[in-house]
């Protein structure tokens, strides 16, 4: 961004305050993630930087909240990450299925009433939360799957299908359906076909479509509020009470291992992306 | 020669035409069974719940299944005077039979919803029931009117009359802080209690606010990343990204720990000689801390379709602006702005229609003055239990994003989404 040298004073000084704005806003965006950090390794209860933590003392930091989420008594979170994890798992495969399979049909160009059908499809991201919440909960608590992992797993898999059908519909755009006219014209079967020749072809977004479907699940807590008893508490129940109640630096520790989960899905989904497109022959 | 000698066959000897239309059939049914899964699953488990929740917010059954005679014989009353003897006789052996089911309590709480002062009279109808002192062989009307001087008000026989419908749009008129009133009318309620209408009002305040934030603060800089070299704008796309990815309660989380009086920004505040240290302001449970927590958490969706947008404008446009005699400032209003259009409507309708719905962040840090719409709806699920009041607003406020999302589609197509 370096300025050509015959650039008037008043746009030089215009572009250093645009530079500062966005300096600004970045760190606007990132900073806050950033003092969870070193906030869950203070040896005091409190959720302030200590005195000793400003001068970096070495006594003032310690694992003591890391060792009291896994090894605290009565403590809440193993049975939280276990069903979050069952229950993410299982959203995600069952968005991943229908969601794949529901894009396959929306690209074809024969399919009929495509607008209606993909918005539909696509409602339960834009609908609120809470309405979502209210609906589902009247639904399984008909069908007798309120506070059960079932009933969880059907609301995130509505709740998840959205990305994967979006995710999918964009990898197919830029599909070439000849190889799969080839693949029949060679004697291949329908099912064949797509799990030889469309599936690896369409793989980075059905998994960029999974991630998001997973990440939705795990830190889907308005609609669980709705639907979880005592038995299915999630990771991000247990976070909802903490905050709610009382303020414990082991939430801290906990959101300092999801933030770094979410690095690591960060990662995986942006190489995903680059080699969708690489697959795709978008090359910039 | 006619046409249909001109008319091209297949080998099998049908016209190519049919043989096409029936093929193109095929696989419109092919394309069709491929979504039917999930449309089918969509419908039973999502769509027809929330038109369920419809039929819950004007569900006004229980009275009229528990009152048949006395809805029965007021048919033919007029409503202006006492009702005649039959009404009496009606309402009095319906009440008997509730005795009998013991749910006479509900109908009493029920009606005194319509009318103040229900309760007392129908428990003290009840107790004569109870001790026989009703005489059959009587007129009934004069018995119960002596019951309790309520009793000859025709205004609570009309009360009764109103709720004769088996549907009733009074929780959507509760809603908007309205009512029916004796006569039948909609009136408004007491200026001082008139909560939901400040609640839609905020909501709606700080959607828009939010949403004009996001946009002051996301267009330079999806602007940036848009004109800087790929392996710098990678690098700075990861501010973006990272917290688009990270749950939203940890993000929360972090925003409560900022802004609570002892927190980092009260300290730099402090620090840099702003305020004080001991009139450290309050930013968090009111609407700066929902403010400032939900820009921060809405902010990836306005930038990415802006940067989506912004990434296909190519520079030499600019270029071409300036050459042409413009100053910077002109070839970007005149040239680059209106070419980003499409962005900042994706952008701000997506950050819009998740900020009206928002519920976690409000609820944590919003304390009283910043909640919303959808806080009063969970408060009435999990805590009144009116789960036809809470129906009634949740469908309120999806009415309203669906006419957005409904203009989103039309200016920007849902199958123009894009993610990350």
């Amino acid at each position: 961004m370096a300025l050509p040298s015959y650039t008037e004073t008043r746009y030089r000084v215009w572009h250093y305050i645009y530079i500062a704005i966005c300096t600004f806003v970045f760190f606007f965006l990132i900073a806050p993630l950033f003092v969870i950090f070193p906030l869950s390794f203070n040896a005091e209860e409190f959720l302030v930087f200590s005195d000793g933590m400003k001068r970096l003392d070495p006594d003032a930091f310690s694992f003591r909240w890391y060792h009291e989420m896994i090894y605290g008594t009565k403590n809440p979170w193993g049975l939280a990450a276990k069903n979050s994890f069952i229950i993410a798992i299982f959203a995600t495969i069952g968005s991943i299925i229908l969601g794949t399979l529901a894009a396959l049909g929306l690209s074809s160009r024969h399919m009929p009433y495509k607008g209606l059908i993909m918005a539909i499809l696509i409602s339960p991201m834009i609908v609120p939360l809470i309405i979502s919440g209210v609906a589902i909960f009247f639904f399984m608590a008909k069908a007798g799957l309120a506070a059960t992992h079932t009933g969880i797993v059907l609301a995130h898999i509505i709740l998840g299908t959205p990305f994967v059908v979006i995710t999918v519909t964009a990898t197919l755009s830029g599909f070439d359906h000849s190889v799969t006219r080839a693949a029949s014209s060679l004697g291949s079967n329908p099912v064949n076909t797509f799990m030889k020749i469309t599936l690896p072809l369409i793989l980075p977004g059905v998994i960029s479509g999974g991630l998001f479907a997973f990440v939705t699940s795990f830190d889907e807590v308005v609609v669980v509020l709705f639907l979880a008893g005592l038995e299915n508490t999630t990771i991000p129940i247990q976070m909802w009470t903490g905050l709610r109640e009382q303020l414990s630096p082991t939430i801290l520790a906990v959101a300092t291992c999801l933030i770094i989960l979410s690095t690591l899905i960060l990662i995986s989904a942006e190489l995903l992306r680059r080699r969708s497109e690489r697959l795709r022959g978008i090359n910039r | 020669m006619s046409s249909e000698t001109k008319q091209i066959l297949t080998t099998d000897g049908i016209p190519l035409e049919v043989s096409l239309k029936k093929a193109e059939k095929k696989n419109k049914i092919k394309a069709f069974l491929l979504v039917a899964p999930l449309l089918l699953f969509l419908f039973i488990t999502y769509v027809f719940p929330i038109g369920e929740m419809f039929t819950r917010s004007v569900d006004d059954k229980m009275i009229t299944n528990m009152l048949p005679k006395t809805f029965k014989a007021m048919e033919k009353w007029d409503g202006k005077e006492l009702p005649p003897e039959d009404v009496f006789t009606g309402f009095y052996l319906d009440y008997k039979v509730l005795i009998e089911n013991q749910t006479q309590g509900k109908l009493g709480q029920r009606l005194n919803k319509e009318k103040n002062g229900f309760n007392s009279i129908t428990k003290k109808l009840m107790r004569q029931i109870k001790r026989n002192k009703i005489d059959e062989s009587q007129s009934i009307k004069e018995q119960i009117m002596k019951v309790h001087k309520r009793w000859r008000d025709v205004e609570y026989w009309q009360a009764i009359k109103r709720t004769a419908p088996p549907y009733t749009m009074a929780k959507y008129l509760k809603g908007m802080d309205m009512y029916f009133a004796a006569d039948g009318s909609i009136a408004q309620v007491d200026e001082d209690r008139r909560i939901h209408r400040i609640l839609w009002l905020r909501t709606l305040e700080i959607a828009l606010f939010v949403t004009v934030f996001c946009f002051l603060m996301g267009y330079p800089i999806a602007h940036l990343l848009a004109t800087l070299p790929m392996k710098y704008s990678n690098l700075l796309m990861i501010c973006v990204l990272l917290p688009f990815w990270t749950s939203l309660l940890v993000r929360t989380a972090s925003w409560m720990i900022l802004l609570q009086q002892q927190g980092v920004v009260n300290d730099f505040f402090v620090m840099i000689g702003l305020v004080g240290d001991d009139n450290r302001p309050e930013m968090m449970y009111n609407k700066v801390g929902t403010y400032v927590a939900m820009t921060q958490i809405l902010l990836p969706f306005m930038v990415l379709p802006l940067y989506s947008v912004m990434k296909t404008i190519s520079p030499s446009l600019m270029r071409a602006g300036k050459s042409l005699g413009g100053t910077p400032f002109v070839a970007f209003w005149k040239v680059y702005f209106p070419l980003t259009i499409p962005g900042i409507g994706a952008g701000c309708l997506l950050v819009f229609i998740l900020a009206i719905g928002y519920y976690i962040t409000p609820a944590l840090v919003g304390g009283a003055s910043g909640t919303l719409i959808s806080n009063q709806i969970a408060y009435h699920m999990k805590t009144t239990l009116d789960w036809s009041f809470a129906s009634a607003m949740g469908l309120m406020l999806l009415s309203g994003v669906l006419v957005i999302y409904w203009i989103y589609n039309k200016l920007v197509g849902v199958d123009n989404i894009k993610l990350g």
